[in-house]
C-alpha cells in the first residue's frame, strides 16, 4: 500500500486510519467460491470512483473447482500492472493461505476464513494475521442451505469495512448484479455483505482510506479486454463472425453470437477452426469484413486459409488470444509465443498485418482500427492480444460511440468495369466490389487463392507472379508509411531502452518508473504495429545503449525471443537483446528491473 | 491512443450511364454466361454440368450478379473461371463454409457450389455433413468422379474397391464413400443423384435443388476419361448400362427408403432420393435477429452500445 499521507488519527483515538493512494489485494480460494465476483464488485466500485484499476486472475484448466485467484489493484493514481505483492492476501482455505503467503509484502494483512485455516506459528510474526469465521458467520446471517454460497459477499463486507469503501454504491452493484433474479436473491446477497461490514474489526489496529481520485475524467466502463475487443468489433460496424469454441478465445466468441443479433448480425459457431476462417472469409468477401478468432492450436489450424486471405486480397479480421503453447500448452495461462505465426504463419510470401494491443482499452480501439486497416488495404488483419488482457479488468473513459461507431454495409451501385486485381491501384490495394454488385462490362472477377490476373484468372506467367507478389507486399508498405513512431516513455537518450508488446506495458512502464527512482537510466518504447513495423524506430534505438525486447516467450536458440529476433532482423542491430520469461505467468515490475540490471552488467562492450 | 484510421468510401467510382432496369433487361444467352475456355480434358463429364449451368442461367433468367458461383480445389472446381458471375476459387474442401458465409450474409443472392468427389468426401468431409445438418441455403454439385484427376489418379474417397491407382497399385481396399446414405445420415434436406450422361436429367436435378429452400445437394457422376475411363458405362445406355430412374412411387419424405434406394449396387438410381423441409439455418438465424431487433427497436447502433456499456459502468 502507498501510504499518501502520514497517519491521521480516528476521533476515538483508538484506532488509527491511515490514506492511501494504492492497495493490492489478493484473493485465494477455489473457481467455485465466487471470488471472480469480489475482484469484479472491487474493479467496478473503482471505476465509479473514477479510480484506476487493474485485476490479475488464475483459473483452473479443470472442468469445475481447483484452487483460483483474482488479484485487484485499485488506486487514486496511476495503475499500470496488478502489482507484484499484494498488501492483503483473503485465504479461504488452508492451500490458499499456504500457497500464496508468498504473495503477501512482508508485514501485509492476512484475512483468513478461521473455520478451514489454522494459521502457522512462523507466519503470524511476520504478517498481521485476521481470522474471521467466514463461512459459519456467512450461514448465520443467510442461512445454511446453500453450501458455502454467500461467503463471497460476506468477505465483501469485511473489505468494504477495513478500507472505508462507499457502501451505497457497493450495495448499488450487488442489487444490479443480480437484478432480474429472484428478490430473495438481493436480499440474501445484502444481508451477506452487511453482515460482514457490521462484524466487529476490534482486534485490527489500522483501517485505510483511499484518497480522492485527481483524476478529471467522465464516466468509466470498467470491463476485461476479451469484452472490450468484443464490443470494439460491433462498434467498428463488423456484423457477422465464426468461430470455434477454445479458452481464452470463447468469451469473445459467446459475447458476440449473444450482442449481434440486436444488430442485425450473426455469429456462427462451426465445426471446426477452418471452417471458421473460411465461413468469415466468405462473409467479407460477401461485402462486410468478418471477424473470426481463436487461440494457439486453432490459429495454427487457420492458417491455410488466411493465405487465401492475403492471396485473394481479403479483408478479414483474425483475432488471437495467445495462452502457452505449443501444441494445447498452457490453456488458461499466458504467453506472447504466438508472433511469429501472426506474422509469418503459413507459406509463400504471405504479408499480412499485425497488431497488438496493450490494454483493455487498447483492445476497443485496436478492434476498430483492425477492421478499418482490413477493409482499406484489402488484407487480413490479425489482433495479437493475450490471456493476461483478456481477462483482466480495467477501467477506462467511456468511447463516444456516437462518434466512433460505423456504419460498412457494402455498395452494391452497379459499376462500369472492374478489374479485382488492378495493377495500376494506387499502392496496390486491391478493391474488390461484392456479389450482388452489377457490372456493366459483362466481365465478372474470381477471388482466387491461385496466381492470377487482374481479373482474378489463374496465370503461370513469371512476370505477373512478381508483380502480383511485389503488389501484396507494397500494400504493408503503403500502411507503414501512415503509422507514428510510438513515443518513448522516459528521456529519448540513455543507457538502457526496453522494448515491449502487447500485455507487458503497465509492467514495463512501471519498471521504467520504479529503476529511474533508483537512479537508473532506463527508458521504454510500446510496439502496437507489430507488421508492418512502425518508422523510425532506429532513430528511437539510437539514443541507448542497450536495448532489451521485454517479452513472455522463450529466449530462443540464439539468446532472444520473438519480437527481438524481428527486430534484429529489421535493424540488424546486435544490442538489440532479450528480457524472456516463460512460465506462464505476466512480467512483475522486480523482475523486469533485476533482469535488466544484470542484463546490463553481463554484457561485454559492443562496437 | 494512436489516431484511428478512419472509414473510407469503398465504390469504385460512378458510371455515367445507367444501367437498366431488371424488368427490361433481355434473358442472358450462353455467350454472356460464358467466360474462360475450360481446361478440362476433352470428353471430360464435366463439360456437361458447366453447359448445363449455362442453360439453368438461360432457362431460369438469372442474372450474372444475383449468383455466386464458388468452388474449392480439384478439376471440377475450376468452374469459377468459366461462368461469368462474381466467383471464389477457394481452398482444398472448404468450399462449403465458404459459400455459407456469403448465403448467410446475403439472402439476395443464389450460391451455387461446385466441387469433386475428394473436396466433398475427404477433405472437406467434415464440412459436408455440417453444411447438410446446417441445412444452410445453398445449391451443391459434386462431380464425381471416383477418382483424382488433378493430381493425376489416386484413389479418392469413392473409388469402388479393387480400382488400380497410383497410390492403390494393387487395388484400392477402402470402403468407399456411399454420398447419398452419407448426405442423408447427416441431416441433408435435399439429396438427389444424376449423371453427366443425361443431360436432361441434369438440368431437371439442378432446377430442383436450386428451388430447394435449404441445403440442396447432387452428386453428378462425371467421368474423368484420362484416368478412369468407362467407370460409369453401366450407368449409359449408349454404352450398354442401364439408366434407373428413382421409382415412382418412392417417398421422398421418408429417410428410410432413401437410405434403402442408395443401397443398390452400382449403378443404382438415379433421381431425388430426399427431400423434406426443415427451416434452414438461413430463416433460424433470420427469426433470432427479428426478435432481437424488436426489443431494441429505435435504438441506432451506437444508441444501443452505449445502453450496453450503461451496465459497465
Amino acid at each position: 500500500m502507498s501510504e499518501a499521507t502520514t497517519v491521521s488519527a480516528s476521533t476515538g483515538g483508538a484506532k488509527k486510519i491511515s490514506k492511501i493512494s494504492d492497495a493490492v489485494i489478493r484473493i485465494a480460494g477455489n473457481s467455485q467460491d465466487g471470488i471472480q465476483a469480489i475482484g469484479g464488485f472491487l474493479a467496478r466500485l473503482a471505476g465509479r470512483s473514477k479510480q484506476e484499476v487493474m485485476t490479475f486472475m488464475t483459473i483452473p484448466s479443470t472442468i469445475s473447482g481447483g484452487p483460483s485467484i483474482f488479484q485487484v489493484r485499485m488506486g487514486s493514481g496511476e495503475v499500470l500492472s496488478a502489482g507484484d505483492e499484494a498488501d492483503m492476501l483473503i485465504a479461504f482455505y488452508q492451500h490458499s493461505y499456504e500457497n500464496h503467503m508468498i504473495s503477501l509484502k512482508k508485514g501485509g494483512i492476512v484475512l483468513y476464513d478461521s473455520d478451514h485455516v489454522e494459521p502457522r506459528l512462523e507466519w503470524e510474526k511476520e504478517y498481521h494475521h485476521l481470522g474471521v469465521p467466514i463461512s459459519g458467520l456467512t450461514v448465520e446471517a443467510i442461512g445454511g442451505t446453500a453450501k458455502d454460497k454467500g461467503k463471497n459477499l460476506y468477505t465483501l463486507g469485511l473489505v468494504a469495512k477495513m478500507f472505508d469503501l462507499d457502501v451505497p454504491k457497493l450495495t448499488n452493484l450487488i442489487a444490479e448484479r443480480f437484478a432480474g433474479k429472484d428478490t430473495s436473491v438481493v436480499n440474501n446477497a445484502l444481508a451477506a455483505f452487511h453482515a460482514g461490514y457490521s462484524y466487529s474489526l476490534g482486534q485490527v489496529l489500522e483501517t485505510y482510506q483511499f484518497v480522492e481520485s485527481q483524476k478529471q475524467t467522465g464516466h468509466q466502463v470498467v470491463l476485461n479486454g476479451n469484452e472490450a475487443l468484443g464490443y470494439g468489433l460491433i462498434a467498428a460496424g463488423v456484423r457477422f463472425g465464426a468461430g470455434y469454441p477454445i479458452t481464452p478465445w470463447s468469451d469473445i466468441m459467446e459475447l458476440l453470437r449473444r450482442e449481434l443479433p440486436k444488430y442485425g448480425g450473426t455469429f456462427v459457431q462451426c465445426e471446426d477452426e477452418i471452417a471458421s476462417i473460411s465461413m468469415a472469409l466468405g462473409a467479407s468477401y460477401a461485402g462486410r469484413v468478418a471477424v473470426t478468432g481463436s487461440s494457439g492450436p486453432g490459429i495454427s489450424l487457420k492458417t491455410e486459409a488466411l493465405g487465401w486471405g492475403v492471396m485473394a486480397e481479403m479483408p478479414l479480421v483474425v483475432v488471437d488470444v495467445q495462452r502457452g503453447g505449443p501444441s494445447t500448452g498452457l490453456p488458461t495461462n499466458v504467453e506472447q509465443s504466438d508472433l511469429n505465426i501472426a506474422v509469418f504463419g503459413g507459406h509463400g510470401d504471405c504479408p499480412r498485418v499485425v497488431l497488438a494491443p496493450a490494454n483493455v482499452e487498447e483492445a476497443f480501439y485496436t478492434a476498430i482500427e483492425a477492421v478499418n486497416i482490413a477493409r482499406q488495404y484489402s488484407v487480413p488483419v490479425i489482433i495479437l492480444t493475450d490471456q493476461a488482457i483478456a481477462t483482466r479488468i480495467e477501467a477506462f473513459p467511456e468511447p463516444d460511440f456516437e462518434k466512433i461507431c460505423q456504419d460498412i454495409s457494402p455498395d452494391l451501385t452497379p459499376v462500369a468495369d472492374h478489374k479485382p486485381y488492378d495493377l495500376a491501384a494506387p499502392n496496390g490495394i486491391a478493391r474488390h466490389v461484392a456479389p450482388g454488385t452489377r457490372i456493366l462490362s459483362g466481365k465478372y472477377p474470381v477471388a482466387t487463392g491461385l496466381e492470377h490476373d487482374e481479373m482474378g484468372h489463374p496465370t503461370g506467367s513469371p512476370k505477373l507472379h512478381m508483380q502480383m507478389v511485389a503488389k501484396r507486399r507494397k500494400k504493408l508498405q503503403a500502411l507503414a508509411a501512415t503509422l507514428r513512431t510510438p513515443d518513448i516513455y522516459g528521456p529519448p537518450e540513455g543507457n538502457v531502452l526496453l522494448v515491449g508488446w502487447g500485455s507487458t506495458q503497465g509492467p514495463i512502464k512501471e519498471a521504467v518508473d520504479c529503476a529511474r527512482a533508483a537512479g537508473d537510466s532506463l527508458s521504454s518504447v510500446h510496439i502496437r504495429y507489430i507488421n508492418p513495423l512502425p518508422p523510425d524506430l532506429e532513430k528511437v534505438f539510437a539514443g541507448f545503449n542497450h536495448i532489451f525486447v521485454v517479452e513472455m516467450n522463450d529466449e530462443g536458440l540464439y539468446g532472444y525471443g520473438q519480437l527481438a529476433a524481428l527486430l534484429r532482423a529489421r535493424f540488424y542491430d546486435p544490442r538489440i537483446r532479450g528480457i524472456n520469461k516463460a512460465d506462464g505467468l505476466t512480467f512483475k515490475v522486480r523482475e523486469i528491473v533485476e533482469r535488466a540490471r544484470e542484463t546490463v552488467a553481463t554484457s561485454i562492450s559492443k562496437m | 491512443m494512436s489516431s484511428i484510421i478512419t472509414a473510407a468510401p469503398m465504390s469504385d467510382g460512378n458510371i455515367a450511364i445507367a444501367p437498366l432496369p431488371d424488368s427490361e433487361r433481355k434473358p442472358l444467352t450462353k455467350k454472356e454466361i460464358a467466360a474462360d475456355h475450360p481446361t478440362w480434358c476433352p470428353g471430360c463429364g464435366d463439360f456437361s454440368v458447366l453447359a448445363l449451368y449455362f442453360k439453368l442461367i438461360e432457362k431460369r433468367k438469372l442474372w450474372h450478379e444475383k449468383i455466386t458461383t464458388i468452388a474449392g480445389i480439384g478439376c471440377s472446381s475450376r468452374f469459377p473461371y468459366f461462368v461469368q458471375s462474381h466467383g471464389v476459387h477457394y481452398i482444398h474442401g472448404r468450399a462449403l463454409p465458404f459459400a455459407s458465409g456469403v448465403s448467410l450474409s446475403r439472402p439476395d443472392l443464389h450460391v451455387f457450389v461446385f466441387g469433386g468427389d475428394g473436396d466433398a468426401f475427404s477433405i472437406g468431409g467434415n464440412h459436408f455433413n455440417h453444411t447438410a445438418r446446417k441445412n444452410i441455403k445453398l445449391t451443391y454439385v459434386v462431380m464425381d468422379n471416383f477418382v483424382y484427376g488433378l493430381t493425376k489418379k489416386q484413389t479418392s474417397p469413392t473409388s469402388p474397391i479393387g480400382f488400380k491407382s497410383k497410390t492403390d497399385i494393387w487395388g484400392s481396399m477402402d470402403q468407399p464413400i456411399n454420398p447419398m446414405k452419407q448426405a442423408i445420415a447427416a441431416g441433408a434436406t435435399f439429396v438427389a443423384r444424376t449423371t453427366h450422361s443425361n443431360p436432361n436429367h441434369v438440368l431437371q436435378m439442378m432446377e430442383a435443388a436450386m428451388d430447394h429452400d435449404g441445403f440442396g445437394f447432387i452428386e453428378c457422376l462425371s467421368e474423368c476419361v484420362e484416368f478412369y475411363e468407362g467407370a460409369f458405362d453401366a450407368s449409359n445406355p449408349r454404352k450398354g448400362g442401364v439408366f434407373n430412374t428413382v421409382p415412382a412411387d418412392h417417398d421422398v419424405t421418408d429417410e428410410i427408403a432413401a437410405y434403402k434406394l442408395a443401397d443398390a449396387p452400382f449403378p443404382g438410381y438415379f433421381g431425388l432420393f430426399y427431400k423434406v423441409n426443415r427451416p434452414t439455418k438461413n430463416a433460424n438465424e433470420a427469426r433470432i435477429n427479428a426478435g432481437a431487433m424488436e426489443k431494441v427497436k429505435g435504438l441506432k447502433d451506437w444508441q444501443l452500445l452505449q445502453k450496453t456499456f450503461s451496465r459497465l459502468k
